[in-house]
């Protein structure tokens, strides 16, 4: 099944046989039983499922927020189920873009100095952020509003602005949780628009949402129950893609 | 990241953290304030009475040696040392002739007096006989007119010289000099002012005094006497060495015999300093101590502000985290955002100190807030900056990425 669409293609995350277990109290509870699956570069992928199915968790170990109990996991060939936190804070600096439901961005600091954040913690320069910073905004159309705080902001800016703070490390993956989920319907399918822009110019997305329409813009859609991955496949957009490169091949 | 960029964003952090909650970053910072203000103005009193000591001792002489029956603070009771022999005017001889290291010396006597010039009257003045050598003893200065000369000193003259107290309340717009006052009931003509000099230890006043010939103050108030000789070293280095041969000379003339003990004290101004340094060394060790109770007070509650900061902050926490910011990121975001409140809190109080101590300088003590004490000031407020914000610090540093984004 993916390996009809991602055969030539680079090997960006490697999952082999993710577990992770939560013991609360006497009770034991495996989020993930075993999610063995590659992610590869430029995939645009929907992370779908239900409330409990594990696909938090599994976002979460992806975006190196949290390590599996067992299994191994390789980001661009670096194993990093066996780093500490320091090393995985280094890795989501470097390699992650995040993008949240709720935004959250720092609530004191304007659009620039969001945006500037990751590349604060990377060590760059002032006048090196600020120009790399200006530039994420101005990719994501906020050129005018770079001096603006969060609440002096639309749902809809926020979320870009988000978007510019994943994008400005050059990551590997964006990671959106439910970008979508506190938008209207319109604002909605403007950022996945331009999310599917980033997946155009070469960026690989992993969308976690349970809502089937925005799993739509994805190539991909792997569904989670009960920490299992339940079905992978190519959507209906994935589909054409592919057989466009064919065409094309 | 580089260290010093980390830091500089962790104070911009901070400055919009403090700004961001003004009130209670003050309420935060006044537990620092008041004890750096309280810590300083300990110092700083200490320091004057230092200062206020040292200039009231200073008409005692550091190189004056007083031979008297009296030890001062002698540990035996008063009543042993009024009981011993007094010292003559025959032992004050011998010594003078005998006594190879003194530079000058007097022989002194006093009683008090009540003293009247036409219907003015002061009670209690004290009135002191001694000889022409008294000014040099103690080296003080005229304000107006002269000292007692030799002759007079030993012919037992009629003349007096005063304080600036008398001087004050007799003669306030007319000049004192050639006047004549009434000592008890006996005339004295006044030949000279004697510069203002204070009081000792703030106890009683050197300028409420009239020096007379010691020879007429033997006629008139009674000989029977014990006399202080007073004794001028010269240097302060040689005191030790004029101590040991006065000693040994009032040893012969007291005819005290070999093994016995003296039966008289050679006083000098150590004897004030070591007793007032035990004291002060005590109220300095209690004073910090309780002071600086209230500085461990007030950096307790910069913890308890620091503990909710964090804990209101958990969100924040988890999207740095996030975006890459590391343990140790964090730990010096929270740390330096205490050290800013603490230094605030510090410098406010040496704001507030400062010019108290200045005011304590003009109307109290003679002081001034040594720069040592801002110095000190300022880095214990860092450091209880960095106690206060060490826990709550620590304790973001290790939340759960995880678990804070989804703090609400």
């Amino acid at each position: 099944m993916e390996n009809n669409i991602s055969q030539e293609r680079k090997v960006l995350i490697e999952l082999k046989e993710i577990i992770k277990l939560y013991i609360m109290g006497t009770e034991e509870l495996y989020a993930l039983k075993g999610i063995t699956s590659n992610i590869y570069k430029k995939d645009y992928l929907a992370i779908m499922g239900p409330s409990g199915s594990g696909k938090s968790t599994l976002m979460n170990i992806i975006g190196c927020l949290d390590s599996p109990t067992s299994g191994e996991y390789h980001l661009n060939g670096k194993n990093v189920s066996e780093m500490d936190d320091d090393e995985l804070a280094e890795i989501r600096n470097i390699e992650i873009g995040f993008v949240f439901q709720t935004f959250n961005l720092l609530a004191r600091s304007d659009a620039l100095h969001n945006v500037e954040l990751p590349l604060i913690y990377r060590g760059i320069s002032k006048a090196d952020r600020i120009e790399r910073a200006e530039e994420a905004l101005f990719n994501v159309g906020l050129q005018d509003r770079m001096k603006h705080k969060p609440n002096e902001l639309s749902g809809g800016q926020r979320q870009r602005v988000a978007i510019a703070r994943a994008l400005v490390n050059n990551p590997s993956i964006i990671l959106a949780d439910e970008p979508t989920g506190n938008l209207d319907s319109k604002t909605g399918e403007e950022i996945m628009a331009l999310l599917e822009e980033l997946n155009r110019k070469g960026n690989t997305i992993i969308i976690v949402t349970h809502e089937e329409e925005i799993a739509h813009h994805a190539h991909r859609v792997m569904k989670i129950r009960d920490g299992l991955i339940e079905s992978d496949t190519l959507s209906d957009k994935g589909i054409k893609i592919k057989q466009q490169s064919e065409i094309l091949l | 990241m580089n260290f010093l960029l980390e830091i500089k964003e962790n104070l911009l952090i901070s400055y919009k953290a403090i700004t961001a909650n003004k009130l209670r970053s003050f309420l935060a910072t006044l537990g620092i304030v008041i004890g750096i203000t309280s810590v300083t103005l300990m110092q700083t009193a200490i320091e004057g009475i230092n200062r206020a000591f040292e200039k009231s001792i200073s008409a005692v002489g550091a190189d004056v040696l007083y031979v008297q029956k009296f030890e001062w603070f002698g540990k035996e009771d008063w009543s042993f040392y009024r009981n011993r022999k007094d010292l003559t005017m025959a032992q004050y001889d011998f010594l003078k002739k005998n006594s190879q290291t003194a530079v000058v010396m007097c022989p002194s006597v006093g009683t008090n007096k009540v003293i009247k010039y036409n219907d003015l009257v002061l009670e209690n003045v004290f009135v002191v006989g001694t000889t022409d050598e008294y000014q040099l003893t103690f080296g003080s200065n005229m304000e107006d007119g002269r000292f007692i000369t030799k002759k007079e000193s030993d012919g037992g003259y009629p003349v007096c010289v005063i304080g600036t107290d008398i001087k004050n309340a007799f003669f306030e717009n007319t000049d004192p000099i050639g006047k004549t006052i009434k000592v008890g009931s006996y005339s004295f003509r006044i030949i000279g002012v004697v510069e203002k000099q204070g009081s000792l230890l703030g106890l009683f006043s050197l300028d409420n005094r009239i020096i007379v010939p010691i020879e007429r103050f033997y006629r008139l108030f009674g000989g029977k006497r014990s006399l202080s000789i007073n004794i001028k070293a010269g240097d302060v280095k040689n005191v030790d060495e004029t101590k040991e041969e006065v000693t040994s000379i009032m040893r012969k003339a007291r005819k005290i015999p070999v093994g016995d003990k003296n039966d008289f004290g050679v006083n000098q101004q150590e004897a004030f300093k070591t007793t007032f340094e035990s004291l002060t060394s005590l109220i300095k060790i209690i004073g910090t101590l309780i002071t600086s109770l209230s500085l461990i007070v007030g950096s307790v509650g910069i913890a308890n502000i620091m503990f909710v900061s964090v804990k209101e902050r958990t969100k924040e926490i988890g999207i740095r985290k996030a975006i890459g910011a590391k343990r140790r990121t964090i730990l010096y975001q929270f740390l330096i955002e205490s050290c800013t409140i603490c230094l605030l809190g510090g410098l406010i109080g040496i704001m507030i100190s400062f010019p108290i101590s200045l005011i304590i300088n003009a109307y109290v003590l003679p002081t001034a807030m040594p720069l040592w004490v801002i110095i000190l000031g300022l880095f214990v407020s860092l450091i209880f900056g960095v106690m206060a914000g060490f826990f709550p610090a620590y304790n973001a540093s290790k939340m759960d990425p995880v678990e804070s984004l989804r703090y609400e």
